[in-house]
């Protein structure tokens, strides 16, 4: 019962890591798109990205979930996701990175005005252009201010794909429960806690030998 | 013909006027020292010169080549200032040295993204400029690993590998405590004795007095005094000037 109850797990949590690594693919690099349009010059950009940024980070995940999956259907009259376990799991997908995008972005602004005016100044009086100022200069010191919270968000984005069960997506957690049903033994939803615990350990220990690496200058 | 030339500039923040009506010229291989009050200018007019700040008006001439005229609005894009920045050099208060790099590659960067010389050379001369410091034995080493005077060095070395045609100091000894001081000073001297062309914003009088060829005094925006250094603080004309200097 044990290997059963295992392999079951395990495969629900390649669900899990599924949706895990594919947010944090998209989430990362729209993260900062949005980062630079909440710091942009023009108002028109800036207030309605603010504003996205409000809504998202003003409501539970598991509303937005439940809103992305079904809104299309009742609000357009047409399930863009379809019925099947792709369109659900797209739909998790889409709601996760949207949702992790605007945290990212917020953490990104934190990190990016963080860095000392005199930085750009020095580059900007060592004749310096723009990007060359960002990329040789600020990048890295942002990084390295980064990790700290990124790394607290990436640990909480672990254990919010549990949330995908809301709309029927296959995950750890899911698998477990249906043990309660099927064999009516619930030590297997205790037992999906281990995998979290390991994977988020493995994560921790990840990002502290990324703060080290990046230790050698303050 | 004058190495710089500053005419009719003016600068204000909001209602604030900081620069009235700023004139000067100096010639290569001079040190001009700016002394005043705090608020009194001289950081403005220093970051004026170094385009990061834009003034409201005037005319800024670099070997008579107008580097910057209000009247004249293709002087003010952000491409053209980019390249004429570079015959000013500027060292600032707070050193500002980028701290994921070595004092040595502080140094290279910028020749390095220029890419008008070859790595060989950027190098030999940036380590020629540590040695100038008397850094030799600190190329290696992060800023944080280093004194409040060394990074001010390798920060004097690093705006030197350019090559500008001026040096400018915004109070390069007040982040420093006064045994740091002394080997910041040493080393302008002896970038003075060599005839390199430097604007020194600073509140150190007696070296003020000591390493330069001019002093100009400014006082709420203007400069109210301009002479050798004999003449500004030996034998000052105006009242302020007076006070300032008999209150060191």
């Amino acid at each position: 019962m044990f290997l059963t109850v295992t392999l079951s797990l395990l495969e629900g949590f390649l669900g899990t890591l599924e949706l895990f690594a594919l947010t944090l693919i998209l989430a990362l690099p729209l993260g900062l798109l949005i980062c630079f349009g909440s710091m942009s010059v023009s108002a028109l950009i800036k207030y309605p990205v603010k504003f996205i940024i409000w809504v998202i980070r003003g409501t539970p995940l598991m509303l937005q979930l439940i809103i992305i999956y079904y809104g299309p259907g009742i609000f357009l009259g047409n399930n863009v996701w379809g019925s099947g376990d792709t369109g659900r799991f797209l739909a998790a997908l889409t709601a996760f990175v949207i949702n992790y995008a605007c945290y990212f972005s917020e953490i990104y602004r934190g990190g990016i005005q963080s860095i000392p005016v005199g930085q750009y100044e020095a580059g900007k009086v060592l004749g310096m252009t723009d990007r060359q100022i960002f990329f040789k200069v600020v990048l890295l010191q942002v990084i390295k201010r980064i990790v700290p919270p990124m790394s607290n968000e990436i640990i909480t984005l672990v254990k919010d794909t549990s949330l995908a069960r809301v709309i029927a997506v296959y995950e750890i957690i899911w698998n477990g429960q249906a043990f309660i049903k099927s064999a009516g033994i619930i030590w297997p939803l205790f037992y999906t806690g281990v995998f979290y615990l390991v994977f988020s350990g493995l994560l921790t220990w990840l990002f502290g030998l990324i703060e080290k690496k990046l230790s050698y200058f303050r | 013909m004058s190495i710089l030339e500053v005419k009719n500039l003016s600068k204000k923040f909001e209602n604030t006027e900081v620069l009235n009506d700023i004139n000067f010229t100096m010639e290569e291989g001079e040190t001009v020292s700016i002394i005043g009050s705090s608020g009194s200018g001289k950081t403005t007019l220093l970051r004026c010169l170094n385009f990061l700040e834009t003034p409201d008006t005037g005319i800024i001439s670099v070997k008579g080549d107008v580097l910057l005229d209000s009247d004249d609005p293709s002087t003010l894009s952000e491409n053209n200032i980019r390249h004429k920045r570079q015959h000013f050099g500027l060292v600032f208060q707070q050193f500002n040295l980028f701290p994921q790099y070595t004092a040595l590659e502080n140094i290279m960067l910028a020749p390095r993204l220029k890419g008008e010389s070859s790595e060989a050379e950027i190098r030999e001369r940036a380590l020629k400029l540590l040695d100038l410091m008397g850094l030799s034995d600190r190329s290696e080493n992060y800023p944080h690993q280093l004194s409040g005077g060394q990074q001010q060095r390798v920060a004097i070395a690093r705006a030197l590998a350019l090559q500008p045609d001026i040096l400018c100091f915004d109070e390069p000894t007040s982040a420093l405590d006064p045994e740091l001081t002394g080997e910041v000073l040493k080393v302008i001297k002896r970038l003075a004795m060599k005839k390199t062309t430097m604007i020194i914003v600073t509140h150190e009088m007696a070296f003020a007095r000591d390493v330069s060829d001019q002093i100009l005094f400014m006082d709420s925006g203007i400069i109210l005094e301009r002479g050798t250094p004999d003449k500004v603080f030996g034998n000052p004309e105006n009242e302020r000037t007076k006070q300032f200097v008999q209150a060191i």
